[in-house]
């Protein structure tokens, strides 16, 4: 189990609790988080779960596979640390783990 | 033009845009009743993995759900599962159900979805045959897929080929049997038809293209054999059908709404009955961007058609409607396509096939109309946008790979 909390651009704060083996995303859809479509359900497919991850934590949320880099390169406001929450496993090490979700999905 | 006083929402079906419907509805501010009514025994669940990762065993079924249970507690929607909708009384606005009683309505969506076509092959009605479709489906296949059993798959489409890649990455017998001169013949061109007989040539896949199946044997009520119309015999442990899908339009047509090879909606999904919308794989709509009417069996459409609905409903904008797009997994191969190929001119690749990361553009009047992109998220991203605005496309500057796609989408924006 890990504690996620998701930021909206605007500031707003929802932490939630998360599965393990489960996908950010999926945890993100489950708990109705706004700015996550997810519209393919994880498939990496259609770059609608972009989400910035805190600093801290991104060595933890895991290497960046070709697909994913291919498909931010494609998603507005991308930054460096910008991720596809579909391709983010959560694990213990993602305890207390921060995501911001973009302006432009909302 | 929004709808006045609406105070009671009906959604008949409970797939991926009866999903978004619901979904859309309350988080557009719709607080009225809202109603579910599916005829399957789960809750709305996401259909593209049955054949593929979930067909595999790779995940857990409630992981498939788009919300948990507690979620439509949460919204206050009432769930009515395994119900089948039996008819609608459009003069009195109710809808009947399947063990009796019937719910009201003041505006009713129709997410009925569609249904495999049937073999109608004498044995068709054998153990050990199976379509794939559903959750339940699934259900009585995977415990059949036994490493060294022989497959035999009737239809080669996506779905057909999925299974297919499915099936022998855990160790079965696969063949595939075809109809026409090659596989994905319906939805795609030949170059793609070519390289995905490869791969699955490749992973021991036997493919036979250019042959009608003539009827199925058996033994003791289980399916044995596939038998050609040339007299070959297959011997067959399971056979899996996957020859298409129909559109649910029964509902509608038996109450006097108009259909044609779907439920006839406009670009709002409003049927021929004001207080009727539709949305799916039922629906035949505007494809606004190709300039006629179709029927779309895709991720894509289920949910742009379901905001489309909700937002019809609830008198708000029309959210854009976006280039047709869809995916398919085979293997370590991620098909993404985008647009519609159907009546291309002239059609380029870019990049080797050889190196299983290609794109085939597909254009018409010069104009780039869909993309069929292997490995290749720049290719399917950049031509989303590309074939939306229209614009002229020369195929030499598709075709090449020393200029990014995003370059080349720039370019033809400016």
């Amino acid at each position: 189990m890990a504690k996620i909390t998701f930021i909206a651009h605007n500031g707003t704060e929802r932490p939630v609790e998360a599965r393990n083996g489960m996908s950010v995303m999926e945890v993100a859809v489950n708990n109705s988080i706004p700015g996550i479509d997810a519209d393919c359900g994880g498939a990496c497919a259609c770059a609608t779960c972009h989400v910035y991850v805190d600093e801290a934590f991104l060595s933890k949320t895991g290497e960046q596979q070709e697909m994913e880099k291919s498909m931010l390169d494609f998603a507005e406001n991308v930054r460096p640390n910008s991720r596809l929450s579909c391709q983010i496993k959560v694990t213990d090490a993602l305890d207390g783990l921060r995501v911001t979700t973009p302006e432009s999905q909302h | 033009m929004a709808l006045g006083g609406i105070r009671n929402i009906v959604v008949a079906g409970a797939g991926q845009a009866a999903a978004q419907a619901l979904q859309s509805l309350r988080s557009g501010g719709y607080d009225g009743r809202l109603s579910v009514v599916g005829d399957e025994a789960a809750l709305p669940y996401q259909r593209p993995p049955l054949s593929k990762a979930y067909l595999k065993g790779e995940f857990e079924q409630d992981r498939l759900y788009f919300k948990p249970g507690a979620w439509y507690e949460d919204q206050k929607i009432d769930v009515v599962l395994g119900t089948t909708v039996t008819g609608i009384n459009r003069a009195r606005r109710e809808v009947q159900l399947e063990h009796g009683g019937h719910l009201a309505y003041d505006v009713l969506i129709l997410a009925t979805g569609s249904r495999p076509r049937q073999l109608t092959l004498p044995g068709a009605d054998l153990a050990g045959v199976y379509d794939l479709r559903t959750l339940a489906d699934v259900g009585r296949l995977s415990p059949q897929m036994v490493p060294g059993r022989k497959m035999v798959i009737i239809g080669a489409g996506y779905i057909g080929l999925e299974a297919a890649a499915v099936a022998r990455q855990m160790g079965l017998e696969v063949t595939v049997l075809e109809m026409a001169p090659r596989v994905l013949a319906r939805v795609t061109s030949p170059v793609l038809s070519a390289f995905y007989e490869a791969e699955h040539r490749g992973h021991g896949v036997r493919i036979l293209t250019g042959v009608q199946t003539a009827r199925l044997n058996g033994a003791n009520g289980q399916v044995t054999s596939v038998v050609l119309a040339d007299g070959t015999e297959l011997p067959a442990d399971i056979v899996l059908s996957g020859i298409g899908i129909l559109p649910n339009e029964e509902l509608a047509k038996n109450a006097g709404i108009a259909c044609s090879n779907g439920i006839l909606v406009d670009r709002d999904g409003r049927t021929s009955d004001p207080q009727v919308f539709a949305a799916g794989d039922c629906a035949s709509r505007p494809l606004v961007h190709y300039g006629r009417s179709g029927r779309l069996e895709s991720v894509h459409n289920a949910i742009e058609q379901g905001k489309l609905v909700a937002a019809a409903i609830l008198g708000l904008p029309r959210p854009a409607e976006d280039c047709p797009w869809f995916w398919s997994d085979q293997y370590d191969l991620k098909l993404q396509i985008a647009g519609l190929s159907q009546g291309y001119d002239t059609h380029v690749v870019r990049g080797d096939p050889a190196t299983r990361r290609f794109a085939v553009f597909y254009l018409k009047n010069a104009t780039l109309i869909a993309v069929d992109a292997v490995n290749s998220p720049p290719e399917f991203l950049a031509s989303k946008k590309l074939i939306i605005s229209g614009a002229k496309l020369a195929p030499d500057v598709l075709i090449d790979t020393s200029t990014p796609m995003k370059d080349i989408a720039a370019q033809a924006a400016a």
